[in-house]
């Protein structure tokens, strides 16, 4: 038992840290990769490659004034950064990394990524509210009903692999995956997993919520210092989580040639979708709010509907020959 | 011109004789001076009811004639005087007309009614002289502080601030101007709620991403739809006009650079080809040729600007940083040639400041194999992008009937079906020996206002390669004793000569009395200096019609209805310039 507390202790610390940096070395790594496809340099000067940008990033926000809005909800406006931080966090404790590194093996893993994910919202509206400015309760009502609309066709997606293994446990769907993974059968679900996950965290196209060319920063206008780096590192962690998701759930997570070890297949899987996310962001213009919410609603849930249909069909027909 | 007794014969006939009095200018446009009684009915007349009307107002300024040398000038005395252009595209023509006011602080009937559009210009000869406009719905300070004390372009106002004694903000004043700043719905005729919600006011400005420059726009939201709309401009006034008359006829041209400041020394073409008429010079050739290829450069880099911006603002981040490269390829040139980069100030009164430069082809002839390639794939990345069609298609649409109403002019004017451009229908510096084609939209939605611009500058590409294959040899200068600097060899010959040149750069040159407008198609639409000399170093009044001014006065009419985030499109798709508006 002794042993057994420890080694979770370790996990849990390493899956901390490792996170952490992860996200605060996306930031250098989406400016360097912005400016290669934008024809500039980026952040080149501290350090080799520009990489202690990252450092000095952190403590400028660390020293910067720890400002609250006179007119804002002063609990609301302090709580509403760590939400986001704490769930997203928390989403990552269900992801198994490789065989035996997973923080909680839950046997409703999924369930547990989806609530924890919906949380999210809360620290949008509840910023955007709390911050007392326009902007901002503009980019929180458009956040909340993103989020909350785009949460229905990420749960109905993923009931595609669900189906397919009958459980709701992330390692055993990975080791479902050794023959074949779930993205060829479940292409469709796959997608629309996959953009949902760009609008639950909120980049671009789908960064309507904070559109900076129309609300100035949206929910978070007023923040500043370590509260607005919590959001920060927060969107980074978000799409780290929902990549770490795409991987596990329809690119057979750890599974890969064994000329590495498991590890490095998710890290390098992972990394595929990240770069992914920023591509995106390079390219695409953002659609506007109610056209978001069409493309959602009569779009994306049909077909989403259409894939959970065609699933639970074709695993019927192969139950009962 | 025989147009003009046409029109004169049938105003004389509709509303006799002894109504209009004739006054010559130099730019033969035909002008008139109407009693003040019988305005609003000749305006209507011209507008409704005369075959071929003028739907189009212009512009509409006045000036101050309290000051002015009359001994060189043949113009019935007033104390100020209003003056519309008017003008037909079914005629092609301009008319001027004059309405001479006494007393101090005069006042008029309003023609609010008439044209929409008249609303900000009242506004702004209010604002500028004190001239009261009765029965015009809002008559309140536009371009100055609500605060200013005086009128700016009265001859009394000072022109420079150290004539205007040390600047204090004791707290009274401090409150009166912050009292000042407080938007008051009710002042606007907008109310706070409607039965059943109540509405948010945003202030979109002075200071966001969206509006390129210091401009504020006064939001009455309905949830996210925009119920209406104030745009409040004047942040970027530095008084140009103003300046005009305190600077030389020479050295008013780099202040010209500076009022359309993505448009270069196109701005420079359009007060030059006023001062020309005035002081009839004549330029040649080499010079209109050069001219126009300049002007086509920065044709180009003006709409790489807007087109990257106007991406940016429907979230794509990407393209403004191509297209900003781009433009740089474009300055490359410029610079090569002119020595400056966005304000050159290269053009002179009579020619350009100095020959092209050894080996300018191969530098033109460079960005001319360059920049078709790249357009290409703007296409594909920004046009053809199918969330930037969901973004402009069908947003923000006018009619072309509903754009000279408010007198819109350019591109956006185009984007409405309209087939006009004052390079081909009025041609001026030469354009027209130049073949080019003039793009025009259907729709007059945001997306028809990019395809418009984008293929403008395609053939703005194929003027400039035209340029290049014809360039005619001879001199950059005028050979005209006006030509500012004077030309050398005139110097040196005897002491008398050398006076002429030693008054003619110090003090500059005499432009002979009278008055002439120039009209080109500039960057954003119309552009027009309308300069009065009574015969001095300087000008007695410069009036600066700007495309941008009557564009944006036109936001809240096609905005309403539509949301916060189409208010980007609109704004972008615009094309607009701070200082183009404010000037």
């Amino acid at each position: 038992m002794e042993e057994s507390t420890s080694h979770y202790l370790l996990i849990i610390g390493g899956v901390l840290f490792a996170l952490l940096n992860v996200a605060a070395g996306l930031i250098w790594v989406e400016r360097r990769m912005l400016a290669l496809w934008q024809d500039r340099y980026g952040p080149n000067r501290a350090g080799p490659f520009g990489l202690f940008i990252v450092l000095a990033d952190t403590l400028k926000l660390f020293f910067k004034e720890d400002w609250i809005p006179p007119l804002a909800d002063k609990v609301v406006f302090v709580i509403a950064p760590a939400i986001v931080l704490v769930t997203v966090l928390l989403g990552f404790v269900v992801v198994p990394f490789a065989p035996g590194i997973v923080v909680a093996d839950l046997n409703i893993g999924i369930l547990f990524f989806l609530a924890m994910s919906s949380m999210g919202a809360y620290s949008i509206i509840l910023g955007g509210w709390a911050s007392n400015n326009k902007y901002s309760l503009l980019g929180a009502m458009r956040g909340a009903a993103q989020m909350i609309s785009y949460e229905v066709f990420m749960g109905l997606a993923l009931m595609g692999v669900v189906l397919l293994t009958g459980t709701f446990n992330l390692s055993t769907i990975v080791e479902a995956q050794r023959d074949l993974w779930f993205f060829i059968p479940q292409i469709l679900g796959f997608v629309i997993f996959f953009i949902a996950g760009v609008a639950e965290t909120h980049r671009l196209p789908f960064d309507i919520p904070e559109s900076e060319s129309e609300l100035v920063a949206g929910f978070h206008s007023e923040y500043s210092g370590m509260k607005f780096g919590m959001f920060f590192i927060g969107e980074y962690l978000g799409i780290t989580l929902i990549s770490c998701m795409v991987v596990t759930l329809y690119f057979g997570g750890w599974l890969g040639p064994g000329f590495l070890p498991p590890l490095f297949w998710f890290a390098i899987k992972v990394f595929a979708f990240i770069s992914l996310f920023i591509l995106l962001r390079a390219s695409l213009p953002r659609p506007r709010y109610d056209q978001l919410m069409e493309y959602g609603w009569k779009i994306l849930l049909p077909l989403s509907l259409v894939n959970l249909l065609v699933t639970a069909a074709i695993v019927l027909m192969q139950n009962e020959p | 011109m025989d147009s003009n007794g046409n029109l004169l014969a049938q105003l004389q006939s509709r509303f006799g004789e002894g109504t209009f009095t004739v006054q010559t200018t130099k730019d033969e446009i035909l002008t008139l001076w109407m009693p003040v009684a019988q305005a609003k009915e000749i305006l209507r007349y011209l507008k409704r009811e005369i075959p071929q009307p003028f739907p189009f107002l212009y512009d509409l300024c006045a000036l101050d004639e309290r000051t002015r040398n009359r001994a060189t000038n043949h113009v019935p005395h007033t104390d100020f005087t209003i003056v519309y252009h008017l003008f037909s595209y079914a005629r092609n023509q301009f008319i001027r007309l004059k309405i001479g006011l006494f007393g101090e602080y005069p006042s008029l009937p309003s023609i609010t009614g008439l044209w929409a559009n008249a609303n900000w210009y009242e506004r702004e000869i209010y604002d500028l002289f004190g001239i009261k406009f009765e029965g015009h719905p809002h008559l309140s300070r536009i371009l100055m502080p609500r605060t200013w004390e005086g009128h700016p372009l009265r001859k009394e106002h000072p022109a420079r601030a150290t004539e205007m004694g040390p600047f204090r903000l004791w707290d009274e004043k401090q409150d009166r101007e912050q009292e000042a700043l407080k938007f008051k719905p009710e002042e606007w005729g907008m109310a706070r709620q409607s039965e059943d919600s109540d509405f948010m006011f945003l202030n979109i400005g002075p200071q966001h991403p969206g509006t390129h420059g210091v401009l504020r726009i006064i939001l009455q939201l309905d949830g996210e739809d925009i119920v209406d709309a104030v745009p409040e401009i004047g942040f970027h006034h530095r008084g140009a006009e103003k300046m005009g008359e305190r600077q030389s006829w020479h050295t008013y041209i780099p202040y010209t650079d500076r009022v359309d400041y993505l448009g270069g020394v196109m701005n420079n073409l359009a007060y030059l080809l006023a001062v020309e008429k005035l002081a009839g010079i004549e330029v040649p050739e080499r010079v209109k040729v050069i001219r126009v290829m300049m002007c086509e450069f920065f044709r180009i880099a003006s709409h790489l600007v807007w087109y990257g911006t106007f991406a940016q603002d429907l979230g794509q981040l990407s393209p403004v940083f191509y297209m900003f490269s781009d433009r740089e390829k474009v300055f490359e040139v410029v610079e090569a040639i002119c020595g400056g980069r966005m304000h050159p100030n290269w053009f002179r009164i009579g020619g350009v400041s100095q020959d092209l430069p050894k080996g300018w082809e191969t530098l033109v002839q460079g960005f001319l194999d360059y920049f078709p390639k790249r357009l290409k794939e703007y296409d594909s990345m920004v046009l053809k992008n199918s969330l930037f069609k969901a973004r402009t298609v069908g947003i923000g649409i006018f009619t072309a009937e509903e754009a000279i109403e408010w007198g819109v002019t350019g591109a956006n004017l185009r984007a409405c079906g309209m087939n006009w451009d004052f390079r081909k229908t009025r041609p001026y510096s030469g354009y027209e020996t130049f073949d080019f084609e003039v793009p025009t939209g259907q729709n007059g939605d945001c997306y028809d206002r990019a395809l418009v611009r984008v293929a403008e500058m395609r053939q703005s590409l194929r003027i400039i390669e035209q340029c290049l294959k014809n360039m005619p040899a001879g001199p950059f200068k005028a050979d005209h004793p006006l030509t500012t600097p004077p030309i050398k060899k005139h110097t040196m010959q005897d002491i008398e000569t050398l006076i002429t040149h030693f008054l003619n750069v110090s003090w500059g040159p005499v432009i002979p009395a009278g008055e002439a407008m120039s009209c080109i198609e500039a960057t954003k639409g119309a552009n027009s200096y309308y300069l009065t000399s009574d015969g001095n170093t300087s000008a007695y009044r410069v009036r600066i019609r700007t495309p941008s001014f009557p564009h944006m006065q036109m936001l809240p009419y096609i905005t309403r209805g539509y949301t916060v985030a189409d208010l980007l499109s609109i704004l972008g798709a615009m094309d607009y310039v701070l200082a183009d508006i404010d000037r």
